[in-house]
């Protein structure tokens, strides 16, 4: 048995190598075509990411939200739902957010408030998320479809409160709604400027998902709508009520994530509050194979991605977008060695059955 | 001071509309044969990098059109490839490269950004641009525009009107049954994902080298393919009323300028998030005309009836799951 196990384990590791062979030989023919050199582009994310402590807390600064977006994701993805809405939970988080903490009241009593404003930024992204469950279950009105058109709602709400209820006194512009004074950001370690609440709070969202996922009847019964919804149906779970719960979820976490954004990072409300992150962490996701415990390494070589890129236009002059470029050859290239994989499997049982 | 001047605000829509009409329609054939190409948005990015680079270095427009369809043409068989062959979800596929190609565009482009380029130039149409009305709003823009009113009715008359066509809508609605006529779908599937990348390839060239001529970040097509996936959406997968959907998605979009002025405080991009609460509205239309109950509700209600007719379009009924062969 432990040969069968060292055996199987060598074959994954040869696999993710010949992996990231190939991603790594793209990336570069890519560099090579924009007439970049490539191991200069590649050492400088390294060091724009790993290179000092204060890089370090900006990569975590980015892996929060992402963590904290794809915990929820594992409870959709779970239950066969693909939440492509959960940008825009993201930022109705944020909008809910910064809703509480403009209240007049707030900056007397900062910490309640601040309390107020993560329960408030749950509850948006909840909301969100509800709305294109029931669009699911009630209206029929395809996940994908309605996600993706709350995106671009939740864009075109931030849009029109920063330019006009929320805007600023005096000019309105892309940059966001007035900075809320500092006794309303979440506290952080002035050096590094990252903050420990978000990071405690993405640890226990990551924890928390795992042990529902793994050791509740909750997750046994999302799993088992998401396996077979009819004979999970038979079973007397109702699936609808399972995909509602798995998208509250998910929403929920999206909506804390964009509370973290404004309270601990940008501390106002800007149009690009998301940040993408939402659509990112999907990749994360899938990339770690909708596994709990891959998802936060994931999430990290990601955000390390991310915050590394961004030395690339002034160091090298090439857009930062590269990081991009990897991350979706890398998602891709996965699932084509998963594919491959599960072919073979497939037709040596075939031959088998001859 | 803002004078209305009508033959003028048409003829920018229905220049402004021809990507959108041009993608529409591709993603209209590809879901017609059952695959869905979620890459649309960044695939549109792409392939208007790739005409304008290509423009830009030969001073040939025709290749950056047909580099571009070509670029088109190849991530729309990337999707079909790994949903056919390899047995993965088209929607992962199609979300991954989404997020990838824009990247990749914004990446390889880099240092053509903002820079004057070529651009196609007008083409008036002899006789025809004198006709009153029709003639300036129709026949006073260039060859890219006449291409895609000319697809309008080409997609229309090949799927509903041709042998081929009947295979085509076939395999989208029942590949089982069209294997059992002789058909093989994964081919057939294949062949309109790829034509279809190829006119969304058309439609970024027509981005950046005539309605938005130039490249840079943001090149000002981001968003598009998301929108031409909700058009086909709203035109229940039938090209004239997909086409339909494109010019009044370009009317909002003019209109929207025009309100602008009319409410200064609410920024353009707020009307362009219409399509999407449209889009949705159709869905859900479309899926509660198809309940029971809801018919006999909208029985006696003569206006309710005709809404239902209109939003009547049918999803394909194998989009999205595609052949596999017992």
């Amino acid at each position: 048995m432990g040969q069968i196990e060292m055996g199987r384990f060598f074959r994954y590791l040869i696999e993710g190598m010949l992996t990231l062979l190939a991603v790594f030989f793209f990336t570069t023919i890519i560099l090579l075509a924009s007439g970049a050199p490539p191991f200069a582009a590649y050492y400088h994310i390294f060091k724009g990411s790993l290179g000092s402590w204060s890089k370090l807390a900006h990569v975590i600064k980015v892996w929060i939200p992402l963590t904290l977006c794809a915990s929820g994701l594992l409870y959709t993805f779970r239950i066969g739902l693909w939440n492509i809405g959960v940008e825009g939970q993201i930022m109705l988080g944020a909008v809910f957010t910064t809703a509480v903490l403009r209240l007049g009241a707030a900056e007397s009593m900062p910490m309640l408030f601040l309390g107020l404003s993560f329960i408030a930024g749950i509850a948006g992204g909840a909301i969100w998320a509800i709305i294109s469950g029931y669009l699911k279950t009630k209206g029929g009105v395809h996940e994908i479809f309605a996600g993706l058109g709350l995106n671009f709602v939740g864009q075109g709400i931030i849009l029109w409160l920063i330019f006009g209820p929320w805007r600023r006194p005096g000019v309105a512009s892309m940059s966001g709604t007035e900075l809320f004074s500092q006794k309303l950001w979440i506290s952080f370690i002035p050096v590094l400027r990252f903050s420990p609440v978000g990071l405690a709070l993405a640890l226990t969202a990551l924890v928390s998902t795992a042990l529902i996922l793994r050791y509740t009847h909750m997750g046994l019964n999302l799993k088992a709508v998401g396996n077979n919804q009819d004979a999970a149906y038979l079973l007397g779970l109702k699936p609808d009520r399972y995909m509602i719960t798995a998208m509250i979820f998910a929403g929920g976490f999206a909506g804390l994530a964009g509370s973290v954004q404004v309270t601990g990072v940008y501390h106002r409300l800007l149009p690009a509050i998301s940040s993408n992150y939402g659509y990112l962490a999907l990749l994360v996701v899938m990339l770690a194979n909708y596994n709990v415990w891959i998802t936060p390494a994931v999430a990290f070589f990601f955000a390390c991605l991310n915050v590394g890129s961004i030395q690339l236009p002034m160091m090298l002059k090439i857009d930062s977008s590269l990081s991009g470029v990897i991350q979706g050859s890398l998602v891709l290239a996965t699932l084509a060695v998963f594919s491959w994989r599960t072919h073979k499997k497939r037709f040596q049982e075939q031959l088998r059955h001859v | 001071m803002y004078e209305l001047d009508l033959t003028i605000l048409f003829a920018g829509v229905v220049a402004g509309a021809a990507p959108i009409v041009l993608a529409a329609l591709g993603e209209t054939i590809t879901e017609k044969a059952g695959i869905i190409n979620l890459s649309l948005d960044g695939t549109i990015l792409l392939s208007a990098m790739a005409a304008f680079v290509v423009a830009f270095e030969t001073d040939n427009i025709l290749l950056g059109f047909v580099v571009a369809a070509g670029v088109g043409a190849m991530v729309a068989a990337i999707v079909a490839f790994f949903s056919i062959y390899l047995n993965q979800s088209q929607v992962a596929v199609g979300f991954v490269l989404t997020l990838m190609t824009r990247d990749m565009a914004y990446f390889l482009g880099n240092s053509y950004s903002r820079i004057q380029g070529p651009q196609v130039t007008p083409l008036p149409l002899g006789f025809l641009k004198n006709i009153p009305l029709v003639g300036p709003v129709f026949f006073n823009q260039n060859i890219p525009v006449y291409f895609s009113l000319v697809m309008i009715l080409f997609c229309w008359w090949y799927m509903y009107r041709t042998p081929l066509g009947l295979q085509l809508r076939s395999v989208g609605e029942h590949p089982r049954a069209s294997y059992a006529r002789g058909i093989n779908p994964k081919k057939l599937q294949m062949f309109y994902a790829i034509c279809g990348g190829l006119l969304v390839g058309l439609a970024g060239a027509t981005f950046s080298l005539s309605v938005k001529p130039g490249w840079g970040r943001p090149q000002g097509a981001e968003g598009t393919g998301w929108i031409a996936l909700a058009i086909v959406i709203f035109g229940g997968w039938h090209p004239l009323k997909a086409a339909m959907g494109a010019y009044l998605f370009a009317f909002l979009q003019v209109m929207g300028i025009y309100c602008q002025q009319w409410v200064p405080s609410v920024p353009a991009q707020v009307f362009q998030v219409a399509p999407f609460p449209l889009m949705i509205f159709t869905l859900l239309v479309m899926s509660l005309a198809q309940k029971e109950s809801v018919l006999s509700w909208a029985e006696d209600k003569a206006g309710m009836k005709s809404i239902l007719a209109f939003f009547s379009g049918t999803i394909p009924t194998s989009l999205g799951k595609p052949y596999r062969p017992d």
